[in-house]
């Protein structure tokens, strides 16, 4: 239907009209900003929405309500939110190394921000279509790591240093899941670029998708790169290097105002950058899930995945209990680790093997026997005793 | 000779330099990775856009890291400064300036003999990472193995090393 196509291109659409417009020496400067730009203000916008919408979900998870004073059932509070921000006090510790300290939200906000480049958001709606775009992805990430750091030390303060300590190393165990659980759609897709890779998840038998997630190495790649993302993205049950009732705030605890607001800012940013990652790889992108709703626009169907991964985050951070440093690390490496080795075997096996039932089977077998076995033996309670150390006494 | 190159080079020249003459240990582990990541831009200009992201990923995103956490838990924050009454030149210094002085002449001789330095024009080669995984099964597939038992052994090594004792009270 043509007005379909026409609403489904209405961006990419906008931009030819516009560009058409510049002067052909400021065309590629313009482009990359008229690129850019809906970016910077439709996630944002999506933060703010998430914030209210947590804290809403929340309260009604713990049985109460959540804000409900500012505007229609409380969702004018990021505007009260960000107004609280902008005007209250910037305090910063004498003895705090004050340029570090200054560019450490600076460089998280950057990171997030940096991420997004090369989601694919609707049909032709990429800002840059690396070759390398996945690989692009993981090394923006892994910047997130320096800035905790620089966070956590330039505040001088032990509960700060104690908490970046916490979350480095649970950002940098919980990396190596994260990337090899994306490995297997990189084996299956035979590229590094995302919209390839969504393109090679478009397509429909009997209605039915043929996204990743509904094979059994994508179903287990999905979950095993869902909980990374939580833990990369210091989100409950994840959340003990910045648990409120543990370390006060972790490494953010001598930030006030405008750059608390950025560290937060950066957190959700990552976490929607990382959702938005899952939905390209294993959930299909921008694509339909029935062959018979190609009709509604690409990127509707994106923002609806990503809204409903928001919804699944906020619920698990309602269910779930924090996990304890040592729960948390030995869940990342010897459960989650030997898992996704696993899930690259399987995956393997899945292409060798030809089509039917067959291989079905012996991958399901291959992904969800380990699965029990290990989950089982990590129940065990372990003994508590006084570490001593071979080298260091 | 780009414009690109020259003023990437500069930033990265430019944060290395930092990161050796900056009195704050931490703040020179920073520069040292602003200079990594200009480095990798330097292969983004050059067109490596996988060796490019891999220098971010491993140098900025571990290495770092571990410079890091080395510093964070052997630090005792500002105070340690260098003593004002040391002599600057010792016979550590100077051997140290002679050897890098040294290793920069070899490296400076064998790029101007190079394709670039004799001003030869070639076709730019443009690599994949379909290439590079091709080229690792097939022609250093030896080299893969050969890193794989290094990178074992150092895993093993560093698991031993903070393996709590047992059996020992």
């Amino acid at each position: 239907m043509p007005w379909a196509q026409t609403l489904d291109q209405i961006f990419p659409l906008a931009k030819h009209w516009l560009m058409g417009f510049v002067p052909f020496q400021l065309r590629t400067f313009v482009s990359a900003v008229l690129s850019v730009a809906p970016v910077l203000l439709v996630f944002p916008l999506l933060f703010a929405v998430t914030t209210v919408l947590e804290r809403k979900g929340l309260g009604r998870i713990q049985n109460r309500y959540g804000p409900n004073r500012v505007g229609p059932y409380g969702f004018m509070q990021p505007i009260a939110d960000g107004l609280k921000s902008l005007t209250k006090e910037d305090l910063v510790p004498r003895d705090a190394d004050q340029v570090v300290h200054l560019l450490a939200p600076i460089v998280l906000v950057l990171a997030a921000f940096l991420s997004y480049a090369v989601l694919p958001i609707g049909r032709n709606m990429v800002i840059v279509n690396l070759d390398a775009g996945l690989l692009y992805f993981f090394a923006v990430g892994s910047m997130v790591e320096l800035a905790v750091f620089m966070a956590g030390w330039s505040s001088r303060s032990k509960y700060s240093l104690l908490g970046a300590m916490r979350a480095i190393a649970q950002m940098i165990s919980y990396e190596i899941p994260l990337v090899l659980a994306s490995v297997v759609v990189i084996m299956m897709s035979g590229s590094l670029s995302l919209v390839s890779i969504v393109d090679k998840q478009s397509g429909y038998t009997a209605t039915l998708p043929h996204w990743f997630v509904f094979t059994p190495w994508g179903l287990m790649g999905f979950i095993l790169f869902m909980i990374a993302a939580t833990a990369e993205s210091n989100r409950s049950p994840f959340d003990l290097p910045e648990g409120e009732s543990e370390i006060i705030a972790g490494y953010y605890i001598e930030y006030s105002g405008f750059k608390f607001a950025l560290f937060f800012l950066g957190e959700y940013l990552g976490m929607l950058a990382t959702s938005g990652l899952a939905i390209t790889l294993f959930l299909g992108g921008w694509a339909a899930p029935f062959s018979f709703l190609t009709w509604v626009p690409s990127y509707m169907w994106f923002f609806s995945k990503l809204l409903l991964f928001i919804a699944v985050f906020i619920w698990i951070r309602g269910t779930l209990p924090r996990l304890r440093m040592d729960q948390l690390m030995n869940l990342a490496w010897k459960f989650m680790l030997p898992m996704t080795l696993l899930n690259i075997v399987a995956a393997g096996v899945w292409n060798l093997m030809g089509e039917g039932w067959g291989r079905w089977l012996v991958c399901a077998v291959i992904v969800f026997g380990p699965f029990l076995v290990l989950s089982g033996s990590l129940k065990k309670r372990q003994r508590l005793q006084m570490r001593t150390y071979r080298y260091a006494e | 000779m780009t414009i690109s190159l020259i003023l990437l080079a500069a930033i990265a020249i430019a944060a290395f330099a930092f990161a050796m003459f900056m009195k704050n240990a931490i703040h020179c582990v920073l520069a040292l990775a602003v200079g990594l990541v200009g480095i990798a831009a330097v292969y983004l200009d050059l067109g490596a856009q996988f060796v490019g992201f891999a220098q971010v990923l491993v140098y900025v995103g571990a290495v770092s890291i571990l410079a890091v956490f080395a510093l964070m838990t052997t630090q005792r924050g500002d105070d340690q400064r260098a003593d004002p009454g040391r002599r600057q030149i010792t016979w550590t210094s100077l051997s140290g300036t002679a050897v890098a002085v040294g290793v920069f002449v070899i490296i400076l001789l064998s790029v101007l003999s190079s394709g670039m330095g004799i001003r030869r024009a070639v076709d730019t080669p443009t690599v994949s990472a379909v290439e590079i995984g091709d080229a690792l099964m097939h022609g250093y597939a030896l080299p893969l193995e050969v890193l794989g038992l290094m990178l074992t052994a150092s895993m093993v090594g560093a698991v031993i090393i903070a393996m709590p004792q047992k059996g020992k009270k």
